[in-house]
């Protein structure tokens, strides 16, 4: 199945069931451009009606906001939900955990009211409803560790839906000291991303690749783009052999699609 | 009327008088504060008052610390009780007033609150050894230099003095029982002080028991008014505040910053999106963000006042453990401690409101731009603190106040807002935002062939 807009879908009479929001990462980070390709793969192959705004899509302006540009937020916000409401989007689904809390916190007190979901919450309903099955055999026993994004975990709560996926994976699962609602953010946030760090003894990156390596870990999951770009930045530094995969590569490498 | 009566009354009184003043003044500091509505939701803050605030909820995601502060917080609690019979004994000059009429009751409660304060004293020791000799860095980091180190011991010496004159003054008393019945009425057999109070102070002379009785009893009243008199100018103050600021405290999502709907009116209204407002047409250079006090609101200032500077935030800080200047806990502390200054100010110069109020200083002669500059916003300060103080919000609210007020900020953001602003995405890329998808089809359509 191809890649199509929801203006395509529109002009054809047609809405998709689901909206997926690429983001800025997905759209252009060659990194984040995988994860995207993967949670394609993984729609088509459970055969969801889904599309992607394309050249539609902006920003949702959580680096601005949080960096204090209010006024670039509300632009690009406003623009966005002129958008969504205009094609009269229901649901939306997301690979980045920092488009998810916009679009699922921040929209509504703008006029945007979406039923928002992150990427591994569809994965795992996708799962339990059977239109998805992984297969076990390419991670089975290995060591694997879970890496929890900020906004997905302590801001969203959502700690288990993630881990659950892995489960089916038949790997040997282990838990970094700081997890859960400890977990300790991988020093993009707040649009740490965009700047140089504030002078330190080290970087936020490397103190949570140790705690990654301490785990014996061969792979690291993550949910998030920029935890991604953070932590291969991490290992790299380190010159550790760990790799870095969102939850969704991990489900296409198993299952080969 | 006795002479220990009029001095009781007297010291009475002037505490009174002192803590009216004092507790008022930080109130007033509070609502220098912005007005902020926090009315919604009446079940849900209850609920989190018995919670995290009475249960001690949050506390307990540190196992030991928490047992040992909860030995200090039930005994603090309970001895309440018996703080109110020294009061109405010392108002009347009678002995022991629930003793006779609550009976078996009284030996129960007594007993309770005396295994409580044990364990309150030994909590209070280990405390003391934690703070003192058990290197935790959270306790020694920059900020804690000075008088919140002092604060800090100063507190765990008074509660040792006044468990010291809880045991006194019971101590004696167990033994005048059986000496002088009919101005010591029978407690029944106590806990701890039926057996310390011999071991003590068995074979003293009976003017000698007469006089550690008086002084053990006094030594209690006179911590216990001493502390009403230094917790508003200590980080002590979170017994009482931790209370109302878990009630007050955020329920919306962590996810959601406070919205700023003057910039959301002018933005739809320069996208046609509504019509012009009226208020566009004021001259005035509007302020956004928070630079002082005054710009934040009331509930970020008791978030201050609550804070005790346990420093589970900075402890947790990814920019604290990376060796960078942020620390949330000091963020709370320069808040206080500017409203304290602010405070002083106006009352000693009676011309001076909130309103006309300008000393040429602000927050950021406390907070440096490299401080919020670190800040990830990952709300790990925001789940850490037990009593539900918010860190985050004042961070970023200075940062709105230096983006949108000042127009200044980290030169790197710069390139961030203009490509959102004029590209739509974070980075200026000269791609289109689909390219990832032209090729996604093209490699199907190949696969196909």
């Amino acid at each position: 199945m191809k890649v199509r807009t929801v203006a395509e879908l529109t002009a054809e009479g047609k809405a998709p069931d689901i909206l997926f929001w690429v983001g800025c990462a997905g759209s252009f980070d060659a990194r984040a451009q995988k994860v995207t390709v993967a949670l394609c793969k993984i729609l088509n192959e459970a055969k969801v009606n889904f599309a992607i705004l394309g050249t539609e899509e902006s920003c949702t302006g959580d680096p601005a906001r949080r960096a204090g540009n209010e006024f670039v937020f509300q632009m690009t916000a406003i623009q966005n939900i002129e958008t969504l409401n205009g094609y009269s989007i229901k649901k939306i689904v997301t690979a980045c955990p920092h488009c998810f809390n916009t679009l699922k916190n921040e929209y509504p007190a703008l006029g945007g009211n979406y039923e928002v979901i992150h990427h591994t919450q569809l994965i795992q309903s996708l799962i339990e409803e059977g239109k998805l099955t992984v297969e076990s055999g390419e991670f089975k026993g290995k060591k694997i560790t879970y890496h929890d994004s900020c906004y997905l975990g302590r801001v969203n709560d959502i700690y288990e839906t993630p881990r659950q996926i892995l489960q089916n994976l038949d790997a040997d699962l282990s838990e970094m000291k700081r997890c859960k609602s400890k977990g300790l953010c991988c020093g993009a946030g707040g649009a740490q991303m965009f700047k140089e760090d504030e002078p330190g003894d080290k970087r936020i990156n490397r103190e949570r690749a140790d705690e990654i390596v301490e785990t014996g870990a061969e792979i690291v999951a993550a949910n998030c783009p920029f935890c991604i770009t953070m932590l291969s930045d991490g290992m790299k530094a380190k010159e550790a052999n760990v790799m870095v995969y969102d939850i969704s590569e991990l489900i296409v490498q198993s299952n080969n699609l | 009327m006795g002479l220990q009566q009029i001095i009781f009354l007297l010291l009475l009184g002037i505490t009174a008088y002192l803590a009216f003043k004092r507790y008022g003044a930080v109130k007033r500091n509070i609502f220098l504060g912005q007005e902020e509505d926090i009315s919604d939701n009446k079940g849900q803050r209850w609920k989190n008052v018995f919670l995290v605030a009475l249960g001690q909820k949050k506390m307990f995601k540190r196992f030991i610390p928490a047992i040992l502060h909860f030995f200090i917080y039930a005994a603090f609690l309970l001895t309440q009780i018996e703080l109110i019979e020294i009061i109405l004994d010392g108002l009347t000059g009678n002995h022991r007033m629930f003793a006779s009429s609550l009976g078996g009751f009284y030996t129960f409660l007594i007993s309770f609150i005396e295994i409580l304060s044990v364990l309150a004293f030994v909590a209070t020791l280990i405390f003391l050894w934690r703070r003192n000799m058990l290197k935790l860095p959270r306790f020694h980091k920059a900020e804690m230099n000075g008088w919140p180190k002092l604060d800090g011991n100063l507190i765990l010496y008074g509660e040792i003095l006044l468990l010291i004159g809880i045991f006194t003054m019971n101590g004696a008393d167990s033994l005048l029982q059986s000496i002088d019945p009919q101005h010591f009425p029978a407690t029944g057999n106590l806990a701890v002080s039926s057996w310390l109070g011999p071991a003590l102070f068995g074979g003293l002379e009976v003017s000698t028991l007469h006089f550690l009785e008086r002084a053990g009893w006094w030594l209690h009243l006179l911590v216990i008014l001493g502390f009403i008199y230094y917790l508003p100018i200590s980080k002590h103050l979170h017994i009482f505040l931790a209370f109302p600021n878990v009630y007050f405290a955020k329920l919306r999502s962590r996810g959601e910053m406070e919205n700023m709907p003057v910039i959301m009116k002018e933005v739809k209204s320069m996208m046609g999106l509504i019509p012009e407002t009226e208020a566009d047409a004021s001259e005035e250079l509007p302020e956004f963000g928070a630079k002082d006090i005054f710009d934040l609101s009331w509930k970020n200032i008791l978030d201050a006042y609550t804070c005790t500077e346990c420093g589970r935030c900075t402890s947790v800080c990814p920019a604290n453990l990376t060796g960078k200047k942020l620390s949330p806990r000091k963020i709370m502390m320069d808040i206080r401690d500017r409203a304290e200054e602010v405070g002083k100010i106006i009352d000693s110069d009676s011309e001076k409101t909130k309103d006309n109020f300008d000393d040429g200083k602000s927050l950021f002669d406390y907070i440096t731009k490299e401080e919020i500059h670190a800040c990830t916003a990952c709300n790990a300060c925001v789940e850490a603190c037990p009593v539900m103080i918010d860190p985050l919000e004042p961070i970023l609210k200075l940062r709105r106040y230096e983006i949108l007020t000042e127009s200044a900020g980290p030169a790197e953001w710069v390139p961030m807002f203009t490509a959102i602003e004029n590209t739509g995405s974070v980075w200026q890329v000269p791609d289109a935002r689909d390219k990832w998808a032209q090729e996604f089809n093209a490699n199907l359509e190949e696969e196909k062939q």
